[in-house]
């Protein structure tokens, strides 16, 4: 591979993006065909990433990149081996039908052109997460997932079912994302690694980092709240909301296959330890019987195969967890037969969905008949899933239980994994014998084939499950064996077969598997009943503790507004001037910084002591003056005081202002008091009086005692040189203040002054409000919304 | 407040504080002034005359809403920064011409045009605030 190729994957990788721009274009161009074009972007990019296939095979490590945000060192780059090489392939493939599929599938919806949109960006951000090198750059694609998937998730945007399962995705895998980024600065403040090569290269660095724990908690967490474990899976068969097409890419095949990607990719630098052979193989053996038996519980086609979906991530955790060279294959091969099979059987449900008009099990029948191809499709798909030869299933299958054998034995891993494959077997079987076989039934749309962007893609996937599993020989080579190596981090010599050498361990499971298996499938029906009886007896779960997590939240959050927004002004001057206070005094009391009043100048001029006790009687007059007009006017003086004491001590341009400023605000201030209607007189009895002056005073003196602090304090007078040095030389002014407002701070002041904008926006708006409120009620949408959210909280 | 002695008196103690104001803008890169105190000077100014006249005078002679002015204000200064991008210098780098009209010369500058900006939103601002206090209230 000459290294022009991976440079240029850079670039390409970014494709999916500008098909995203062109995507509505295109939809208006030549309506729902736009899906056979779109399509030809994943396909060129799958081609590209296949030629790759043979220089991964050899052994080589493909790296390109440039500098993104260099201030940070956060750059753009990537890295292709055997694992992201066959995630790509398996992105772009899939994405692929996906494409052409949701052209037909969404045939007439007034937005498929947003949808196509939203389709190849996450195909985008999907496809640099899992070739990125780059930490940060891999958590942006990360968090781009997440959002594509929010908004594919509640594409359908008028129910409200949509809109919750977008959020509990949002909130479940965003949340996940942050402990991620957690996760990810620790790692590089710790290990001093930037991308994943580094920590790759960095031996036991991580392992033996004092940090390890909590860099493993975290990236955990992100990974898992990703692939939907136990206990944050509920996210992921809620998001069956979405159309089939999300629901077979993001939710099946890949997105949700990003925590096991990043575990996988991690593995050689944070495995092989007791934390990581503990907790992954619990969580994962955890959602594997989870999974399994709330997907016997359902009857939706696509709950159905959401479980089985959370179920088989289960495995692969679990697997990743156990870590031996077999189990690590294991989890490879069944990763690849998974995304095969589940997202072909997603696009049957789809397909069957769209052709009936129905999803529910017990509704559909005898579809063989009318739907010969899908069923064809549907049945390679469960062979595979059912772990049944001559399928890549199987083999799956064959060496997982291997991998578990050779770890462990007989042992309460291998009879999680015995006992959850012949779930898997059983509904496999369902899948097959329910919809297409036994009596029809009559649907509510009747039921026919529908067109070839609906079948073909199950069909493809499923021939390639054959296809692989026939010539393993050379899947091994080019496929498994580099990403098995890569995620093993070493290199790994892989004799894998079809046929079973020998009456083996592995063999004798499968018999036992199936056994099992097929008396599950006998039984389903009571056995269904049964898991839903035991699980209405508990009768909560953690998608309800998502609402009621939420409910409190919001609970919460409304109380405490209640308290620090209450509406009243006197409220919010109150809370501001005693957070002054405390905030001033507290600190000085603590650290017993108070001034000592030593620099105090006695000997001041004797105008000096005149304007100070002219300022100091206007302030006493402002305390008990009766008329409101009178308290404004003085305050008025004493600002003007002090505006005399700058003038005094030599800083004109505070003085001019600070004139300007108190001329300016007694005239606001009185045009308030007549716009309000306020009474001339101050009504306040005397307590109320003694407690709003002492708090004026404590506030006013606990700013006095602050800046006496700060005087006495040992003058530096390096910044005052700088300016005096260089306002002339560098700026060309001689007003020092001046040329700091606007030259050397002119970011600042450019920052000041719109705030000033703003803050008189926000007066016009106020005053305007006002004045409309009183010639009609008008709704305030933000309180009524906090209240009716705060009701809802209370009812529940 | 609108005595005849007041009323009389307003328009031109207004149009001699607006000049004024520009005139504190103008010199404050080298003495006291600049365009924050300029722009309260204007806006005192401005208020005044409503003060006297009542507020539709003073919309009428400010030709715009007054929030406009600081929306101007705004533009201008941020305006000013960009301007160093073009001969390659850093945001809101100063720039310096200087004029030859007429055998005077004219020192022009970003800065002074930032500053302008300055001006133009302070009394954008506080006229906004004023007049919009000073209107009585509708219907």
């Amino acid at each position: 591979m000459p290294p022009s190729a991976i440079d240029g994957t850079l670039i390409f990788a970014l494709a999916p993006f500008v098909a995203a721009a062109l995507g509505p274009w295109l939809k208006s161009l030549v309506g729902h065909r736009a899906g056979w074009i779109l399509a030809i972007v994943p396909a060129l990019l799958f081609v590209h990433f296949a030629q790759m296939v043979p220089a991964i095979a050899d052994g080589s490590v493909l790296r390109a990149g440039i500098d993104w945000i260099p201030s940070l060192s956060i750059r753009y780059s990537i890295r292709l081996d055997g694992l992201s090489l066959l995630f790509a392939l398996l992105i772009t493939g899939i994405g692929t039908f996906i494409v052409i599929y949701s052209g037909g599938y969404l045939k007439g919806h007034p937005n498929q052109g947003r949808f196509f949109s939203f389709i190849l960006l996450f195909m985008g951000a999907m496809l640099g997460l899992v070739i990125a090198d780059d930490l940060m750059s891999l958590f942006v694609f990360w968090e781009l997932t997440s959002i594509t998937s929010f908004l594919l998730i509640g594409f359908d945007h008028t129910r409200s079912a949509s809109r919750r399962a977008a959020l509990q995705a949002l909130v479940i895998t965003g949340g996940g994302g942050l402990a991620l980024l957690a996760g990810f600065l620790l790692l590089m403040i710790s290990t001093g690694a930037s991308s994943l090569s580094d920590v790759l290269a960095s031996g036991d660095a991580v392992r033996d980092s004092a940090a390890y724990l909590p860099i493993l908690i975290l990236v955990l967490g992100g990974a898992f709240a990703k692939s939907a474990q136990v206990p944050l899976h509920s996210w992921l068969p809620n998001a069956m909301e979405a159309p089939t097409p999300v629901s077979a890419y993001l939710h099946s095949a890949t997105m949700v296959k990003a925590g096991v990607y990043l575990l996988m990719r991690l593995n050689p630098a944070f495995g092989d330890t007791l934390l990581w052979e503990t907790i992954l193989p619990i969580f994962g053996g955890a959602t594997f019987l989870t999974g399994m038996v709330l997907a016997v519980r359902n009857t939706d086609l696509k709950q159905i195969l959401a479980y089985t979906t959370v179920a088989s991530l289960g495995v692969l955790v679990f697997l990743t967890g156990i870590g031996t060279e077999m189990a690590l294959t294991g989890a490879v091969l069944y990763l690849i037969a998974h995304a095969l099979f589940k997202g072909g059987l997603f696009m049957v449900a789809g397909t069957i969905d769209h052709e009936t008009g129905t999803r529910e099990i017990d509704g559909l029948g005898g579809l063989a008949g009318k739907m010969p191809i899908t069923f064809f499709a549907a049945l390679i798909a469960c062979l595979s899933m059912a772990g049944l030869p001559p399928l890549i299933g199987f083999v799956a299958k064959e060496v997982l239980y291997e991998g578990l054998w050779h770890a462990s034995g007989v042992s309460l891993a291998l009879a999680v994994a015995v006992l959850g494959n012949a779930m898997m077997f059983a509904v496999a079987v369902i899948l097959v014998f329910k919809p297409f076989l036994g009596a029809h039934q009559e649907t509510p749309k009747p039921a026919h084939e529908g067109p070839i962007s609906l079948w073909l893609g199950p069909i493809v996937l499923g021939l390639l499950s054959l296809v692989g599993a026939l010539g393993l020989e050379a899947t091994t080579h080019a496929i498994v064996g580099p990403m098995a190596s890569a995620v093993a981090g070493r290199p790994l010599d892989l004799h894998l077969h079809l046929i079973p050498t020998g009456l083996k361990p592995p063999v004798i499971l499968t018999l036992i598997t199936i056994a099992l298996g097929v008396v599950f499938a006998v039984v389903y029906r009571p056995l269904r009943r049964l898991f839903v009886s035991v699980l209405d007896g508990i009768g909560w779960g953690p998608d309800r503790g998502f609402d009621q997590i939420l409910r409190s939240l919001v609970f919460l959050a409304s109380g405490l507004s209640d308290i620090l927004q209450p509406g009243r002004m006197k409220g919010y001057v109150t809370i501001t001037f005693l957070a002054v206070t405390v905030g001033l005094l507290v600190p000085m009391w603590l650290f017993g910084e108070f001034p000592t009043f030593m620099g105090i100048n006695a000997d001041a001029p004797f105008y000096f002591w005149v304007v100070l006790g002219i300022a100091a009687a206007s302030l006493l007059a402002v305390l008990v003056a009766q008329t409101r007009l009178i308290a404004i006017v003085t305050l008025g003086i004493q600002g003007t005081m002090v505006a005399i004491i700058f003038m005094l001590y030599g800083a004109p341009d505070l003085s001019f202002t600070q004139f300007m400023v108190e001329i300016l605000s007694v005239v606001i201030l009185a045009l308030v008091m007549t716009r309000l209607n306020l009474s001339p007189t101050d009504h306040r009895p005397f307590p109320t009086r003694l407690r709003d002056g002492a708090l004026a005073l404590a506030c006013g003196g606990a700013f006095t005692l602050a800046l006496i602090a700060v005087i006495e304090q040992p003058f530096d007078p390096r910044v005052s040189e700088f300016y005096a040095e260089y306002a002339r030389a560098i700026a060309h002014g001689r007003n020092i203040v001046n040329v700091i407002i606007v030259d050397f701070r002119g970011l600042d002041t450019l920052g000041e002054i719109s705030v000033v904008m703003c803050a008189g926006l926000a007066i016009l708006a106020l005053i305007r409000l006002k004045s409309r409120e009183n010639r009609g009620p008008l709704a305030r949408p933000d309180l009524d919304q906090g209240e009716s959210l705060k009701e809802a909280a209370l009812d529940q | 407040m609108s005595t005849i002695i007041f009323r009389t008196i307003a328009p031109y103690i207004a149009a001699l504080a607006v000049l004024f104001s520009i005139f504190v803008l103008l010199r404050g890169h080298n003495d006291p002034g600049g365009g924050f105190i300029g722009g309260l000077i204007a806006a005192s100014a401005l208020s005044i005359y409503g003060i006297a006249w009542g507020v539709a005078p003073v919309r009428r002679a400010l030709l715009v809403h007054p929030i406009a002015l600081a929306g101007f204000g705004v533009f201008l200064a941020a305006f000013s920064g960009f301007l160093s991008f073009f001969v390659g210098k850093g945001f809101l780098s100063g720039l310096w011409v200087t004029l030859h009209l007429f055998g005077v010369e004219i020192p022009l500058s970003s800065v002074m045009l930032f500053d302008t900006g300055v001006y133009f939103t302070v009394v954008g601002a506080i006229t906004t605030i004023a007049l919009t206090l000073e209107e009585p209230e509708q219907e």
